[in-house]
This record gives C-alpha cells, structure tokens and sequence, in this order.
C-alpha cells in the first residue's frame, strides 16, 4: 500500500480512461494538495469531467492509477465518507423537498452536520417544503452544494457547478462556496471552462489540456512568475536558460513571448508586462498546439 | 437509505394500494353470493354462472388484472427506478454520499421487491373468491364459461395462488436490468413490457409441467368420453362417404376432475406410440346421420385390437405444491436477474 505523498489528498499517475476505443483521458499524472481550492481549468473535452469522475469513484481507471485521501475511489478501501460531489448542473431531486434532501444526506452519511445544513437552508432563505422541481437553478445549485457540504469531507469536488447559472447566481455561488471553504477544513476542486470563475474561488490552478496538465500551481506565485517580454524580433532559443518559453509570437520587426521564469527579467531590450490568470491560462492552452512555433498565432494577434 | 427508497416509492406504492383495496373489496361483496349461486343451483351452476354478468365480469377482470399486474409493476416500479435516476443525474447525487451504487441497488431492489410481492397477493384474493369455482370442477362439473377452467390449467395457474407473487418480482427485476442496460426510461419501460408480456405468456406453459414430473394413465376408448375428433377431409364426410379421410385427433376424457392433460398417445397392444391413427377409426365420430351401429362396431374394435389412450397429466391435487415449485423457480429466476443487474452496476454508469 502506498500511502501519498506529503500534504496532497490526490494523486494521479498516468491515470487514462477509454470509452470503447476513445481515449477521454490519458496518460495524466497530476497531484492535488491539502487545503488548497483547486481550479480545474481547461477547453470542452479536455477530460476534466472524466477525471473528477475517476477521482470520485463514478469511474474505474482503464489506465494508471488514482489515490484519493490514500484509497482508491472505488471498491473498499473508497473514502466515500470524506469526498463530497457536486455534479455538473447540481442534479437534485425534482420530486424531493428541500427537508427530503437533508434527510436523504442526513441518512446516507456518517459524518452528516445536521445543524450546519440547517443553517444553511435557513441562510438561503430556502423553503425546506419546496421541492427541489421548482427551485431556481442557482437555488438548486446552493441546495447541491449544501449536501456537499454538510457531508463534513475532507475533500470536495465540483464539476463546472455554475456551468448553466446566470452570472449573478454564479457569483453568489462561488461566493458562498469560499465562505464555507474558509469555516470549514476541506481542500476543494473546483472545475470550469471559464477563467473568471476559477479566479474569483481558487488559488490554486491546474490547467488541464488534452489529459496533460500544462501547469499547476499556486495562482499568486504563477502570476509573479510568468511575464509577457516584448522587443525587438529575435529567437526564442536565444533567450536566458532560466526563461522558459511558454509562447513566442513574431511579426517582422518584434517578437512576444510569454515566459516563466523565477529570476527577475534584466534584459533592457524587452518591454516587460505581467499577465492576467486568462492570459496565462490561454497561453497554456496555446502552447500545446505543438513545440513548433505556429504561423496561425501571427494572424490571430 | 431505505428511507430514500420508500420516499421515491411511496406515491405509487399509495396508489397501488388503493386499487388493491378496491379489488379486495369488490371480491369480498361478490364472493358470497358465488358461494351462493353454487349451493343453490347444484349441477347448473356453470349454466347459471355463464348467465350472471355480474359475477363472470368480476372473474375475467379480476384474471386479467392478476396477470397485469407484474407488468405494471415490471415497467413502472422497475423501468424506471434506474433509468431516471441516470436521465436525471441524480445517481451522481446518490452514489456520491457515503452509499455504494450496489448497496444502493441492494435496498431499492429489496425494498420495491416486498411492495411488488404485496400487490401480487392480488392472486390470493382471487384464489380466495374463486373456491366455489374449484369445488365445482373437483365436483366434475363442466361447462363452457372461463369459471369452469380448472386452475391447474396453464390458461390461469399464473394468475391463481401465489405465482403472481413471483411473477411480480421477477417483472420488476426485468424491468430494473432494462432500465440498467438500455438507460433511458421510456425505451426501458417499452422493453420491459414486451419481455414481461413474453415470459408470461410463455414461461408458465414451458416451466408448469416440468417442475414436478406428470402422472400418467392410461383409458380406453368409449364414445361417451369423446372429447376431441379431428378428421382431415372433404367438409362434409356424409356427402362422399368414399373419400379418403385421415384423423388426427382423437380424445377422451380422464377421469380425473380439475387435472390438466400436458400429452396424449394413441398406443397400440404393445404398448407403442401409434404415430398415424388407422384410417378406419373416421367411422368411430358420431355426427348427424351416422350409423350408431358403425360407430359402436368401431370402438369394438379400438378395444379388441388392444388400442388405448396414454395420458401425462397433472393431478389437481399438485395445485399447491406446483404453486409452490413454479414461484421458487420465479424468485430464482429474479435473483440470477438482480445478479445480473449488481453487475451492471458495478460496471461505470455515469
């Protein structure tokens, strides 16, 4: 039995997953740590889904491995206990009242918090005799969320939990999502295909393209790491051994690049600017099209 | 959890109920008066039953409600205790708290299964209202109407007793492996309804007289106890007395009140299967303007040339230890169904 590594409650290692002969996910190791709110973030069918769907036990791997809090997600050794799930557009019971909801938590779940569900339904100014049929989308998120959260786990997962809300309802959700991430001890992972959202809850990013991830880490450390260098056109291998080339983009008298880098930038030649989270991520997702520079990069600028 | 699947059951179960009571309780105000119509009317009884609308509704509905009853329950309680929980995604709210997807399969099954059993018992209350029936084919009486079907027979065994307790179980796991393998709920509901029409319609009629073995006799031939007479021929035989006929059925009747007859053989003084009847046994059919001499003279010779009739039957006797064999062989049937559904489920659903 390996037990994992110091402080993370995931951990991949080259974990795949083949519907009949597709691959959805290949081939990707990836470690989460402890008590961090982890954004998963990356374009439609980069098998995000698929792999919080591994990480919950939904699914069996066809490939690698997965830990979660040190067990497999699935047969006896699951944590079932300490993962709570909120599903892609938070399906909840139509036919169940919001009480019915906290029962049916309250029933299947040892370490249930019936006074925190409570207090979180009365929050929400939700009525406990509603079904869950005719709440409003957000509404029926929050109600989601709120057996996630009452499970009392160690880890919470979400997948793309505000995808089909209206702005103002995503923000609340997200909002109300940190509050209780600050009140209680959970590391969270949080999935979407939007920036802003990861960048409002998380602070830490994983970017996940075509089952690799391009880059994880602690979001404030990523973006004092990652600079957009701008100056006169020369080649990307002729830059510093301690600037790694993230993306180059040329025209005929300048070059861009965005690169990663630890050490201060020195060189007077270049035009240094930082980077938003939604330009570092789209420069990560760029960046896999191929180590090649692309021509089609020039066109699109 | 079972909470949960009470909760998500109970509306129907309600419902279910209700119309359960409703048929209990036209059986109780109808049954007396059939015990009635029994003592008082003696041989006639058939006769006067076939006249009574009332009561024969009350038999052929209540028959046909028996047998619908496990397709109901096959495409709304199996079907779809699956298959909406997959179309809705709520299996991913389910299985996601601290409950495995078997364990949860486990209790729903369960649970839904002693619901499907209670509505089966639907088969007892009829059993119950239909004894004077039953006395009355054990009596020997006979008639033309649905009552006068004894029980054993394959046409309402199923629908008698605590075989629609089975019956109902096993629907409701074929309507749970659909609703598993095909997911989603309207195909899986339309799936289960024609393989629960199919295993009712087929399975009794196959299993029925294998499960405990059949008794066999063997009678000879009268002309009282003709039951069938098949002649392959012209029309109208007495129009061309000279043309070349071939029967192919020929029965009488056991003696055996309320017993079912599974296979019938013409054997000959050696005890072997006759496989083509002579020709000359046409002479024994009485019809409109045949010679009763040249009919007697025939059965004559079916005896003198040692031909008699071997029978493999149920007795009416076996009834309950038949009821008995063919629900074990149902509940064993649902559970090699449930297996098959535990893995199922096992397999990634999401």
């Amino acid at each position: 039995m390996s037990t994992p590594d110091e402080g993370s409650v995931l951990t991949a290692t080259g974990l795949g997953k083949k519907y009949g002969r597709r691959w959805a996910l290949s081939d990707c190791t990836l470690e989460i740590p402890a008590g961090r709110v982890v954004g998963l973030v990356g374009p439609n069918g980069a098998g995000k889904s698929t792999f919080l769907h591994l990480a919950v036990g939904m699914l069996s791997p066809s490939a690698g491995e997965i830990r979660v809090l040190g067990g497999r997600p699935t047969g006896a050794d699951a944590r079932r206990s300490q993962v709570g799930f909120v599903g892609q557009d938070t399906p909840t019971y139509a036919g169940l009242s919001v009480a019915d909801h906290l029962r049916l938590g309250a029933g299947l779940n040892p370490r249930w918090d019936a006074d925190l569900a409570q207090e979180r339904i009365a929050g929400l100014r939700l009525d406990p005799k509603q079904h869950a049929g005719r709440l409003s989308g957000g509404q029926r998120a929050q109600l989601a969320l709120t057996l996630g959260i009452a499970k009392r786990p160690d880890l919470l997962i979400l997948d793309e939990p505000v995808a089909s809300l209206d702005p103002l309802a995503r923000r609340e959700f997200l909002q109300d999502l940190m509050e209780a991430v600050a009140e209680h001890e959970m590391t969270v992972v949080l999935s979407s295909h939007l920036v802003s959202d990861v960048e409002r809850a998380c602070d830490y990013l994983v970017v996940l393209v075509d089952s690799r991830v391009q880059v994880a880490g602690d979001i404030d450390d990523l973006l004092a790491t990652h600079h957009r260098l701008t100056g006169p056109r020369r080649d990307a291998s002729t830059l510093p051994t301690g600037q790694h080339v993230i993306t180059a983009s040329h025209t005929e008298r300048q070059s861009t690049f965005v690169v990663r880098t630890d050490q201060p930038v020195i060189d007077p030649a270049w035009e240094v600017s930082g980077l938003s989270l939604e330009d570092l991520v789209i420069a990560y997702m760029s960046s896999t099209a191929g180590d090649a520079p692309r021509p089609t990069l020039e066109a699109l600028r | 959890m079972t909470w949960l699947t009470w909760r998500q059951l109970r509306a129907s179960a309600a419902l279910a109920l209700v119309l359960l009571a409703a048929v209990v309780v036209v059986l109780l105000v109808t049954g007396p008066r059939l015990s009635e119509m029994l003592r008082t009317t003696g041989d006639a009884f058939f006769d006067a039953l076939d006249n009574d609308d009332a009561l024969e509704a009350v038999l052929v509905l209540g028959t046909r409600l028996v047998w619908l009853v496990p397709v109901l329950v096959g495409v709304f309680w199996g079907a779809p205790m699956v298959a909406r929980e997959l179309e809705a995604r709520t299996h991913r709210l389910v299985w996601t708290q601290s409950i495995t997807p078997t364990r949860w399969l486990a209790n729903k099954l369960a649970v839904t299964s002693v619901a499907a059993a209670v509505v089966g018992l639907v088969g007892l209350a009829l059993t119950w209202w239909c004894r004077p029936l039953d006395k009355a084919v054990a009596q020997g009486l006979d008639g033309r109407g649905m009552g006068s079907i004894p029980r054993l027979w394959p046409e309402v065994f199923a629908q008698r007793g605590i075989v629609p307790i089975g019956m109902a179980v096993l629907a409701l796991t074929i309507g749970v492996a659909a609703g598993l393998f095909v997911r989603r709920t309207v195909p899986a509901m339309a799936l289960t309804l024609a393989v629960v029409i199919l295993v009712q319609l087929i399975l009794p009629i196959l299993v029925q007289p294998r499960l405990l073995g059949t008794d066999r006799t063997v009678v000879t031939y009268t002309v009282d106890a003709i039951t069938e007479f098949q002649i392959d021929g012209p029309p109208r035989i007495e129009d061309d007395p000279d043309a070349d006929v071939h029967v192919v059925e020929f029965a009488v009747r056991i003696d055996k009140p309320g017993a079912w007859v599974v296979h019938r053989d013409m054997i000959d003084s050696e005890g072997d299967v006759v496989t083509r009847i002579p020709d000359w046994v046409s002479d024994c059919a009485p019809h409109p303007g045949s010679d009763p001499q040249v009919v007697a003279a025939c059965f004559q010779r079916l005896e003198d040339d040692g031909y008699r009739q071997r029978v493999d039957y149920l007795p009416a006797s076996r009834f309950w230890a038949l009821q008995a064999a063919e629900t074990g062989f149902l509940l064993v049937l649902s559970a090699l169904v449930a297996g098959l559904c535990f893995w199922r489920i096992r397999r990634d659903l999401t």
